[in-house]
């Protein structure tokens, strides 16, 4: 398993703050978990769509496309950030 | 060096007090404080609201601070940064930096200001009268963060 959360206007697109997901077989990188979610369609398929601007971390390190995951892993998907 | 997220707000004084208090050595405090405004794109700002990870923003946070403490010949650094519902006129974030000689305090402030907006993860949404706004990242903030990576390669190639 690894735990998927969701930030800021991210969240409010797709409707959940999170959740708990099985590591699909084939998925062992932020693009290919991206792709995979990117499936599931309707909301998912806008708010993760290849050329939208979103940001990923990997247990709270800012992470990039190639970027390795396994199970365990806490994975975040949130927009450009806007602190300060 | 310290960073914190908080709701409540901060006495940048006495934050900046603390930070020089008994270090002779320090000759230096740079700080930087991020307000509220209450206009934004042309329209009028009633309540910001900063929501931002657990856990991830504070590493974050020390990361920053450990690069700028790599990078600059600094005694001391803090950083504090709200979160929740704020209102014009509130303070959103202090930046303080300490060293023996002023260059590096400033130029350490605002390296750190620099990547905390474009690397820490807080969020803004605005209240407007069209209602809820999320606040859109500016490329300008790319821009200021890609500068000090630029300086850095220019400095390893002296």
């Amino acid at each position: 398993m690894i735990n998927l959360v969701f930030f800021a206007r991210l969240r409010e697109d797709l409707g959940t703050a999170g959740e708990a997901l099985e590591l699909p077989a084939g998925v062992t990188t932020v693009a290919g978990l991206r792709a995979h979610l990117v499936q599931r369609g309707g909301a998912w398929a806008g708010a993760l769509a290849p050329g939208r601007a979103v940001r990923v971390a990997v247990n709270h390190d800012m992470a990039d496309a190639a970027t390795p995951i396994k199970p365990g892993d806490e994975v975040a998907f949130f927009p450009p950030v806007t602190g300060g | 060096m310290a960073v914190r997220v908080q709701t409540e707000d901060f006495d940048a004084g006495a934050e900046i007090a603390a930070l020089r208090r008994a270090n002779p050595k320090v000759g230096a405090v740079a700080s930087f404080i991020g307000v509220v405004r209450d206009v934004n794109d042309g329209d009028a700002v009633a309540t910001l609201t900063l929501e931002h990870y657990p856990g991830m923003t504070e590493k974050a946070l020390e990361a920053i601070v450990a690069e700028a403490q790599g990078r600059w010949d600094i005694l001391d650094a803090l950083v504090v940064h709200r979160v929740g519902t704020l209102a014009p006129l509130d303070q959103i974030v202090l930046v303080a930096v300490s060293s023996a000689h002023r260059g590096e305090a400033f130029a350490a402030c605002e390296f750190i200001m620099d990547y905390l907006k474009t690397r820490a993860p807080f969020w803004k949404q605005e209240a407007t009268p069209q209602g809820p706004r999320w606040v859109d990242a500016r490329d300008s903030d790319d821009a200021a963060a890609e500068r000090w990576a630029a300086e850095a390669k220019r400095q390893g190639a002296a």
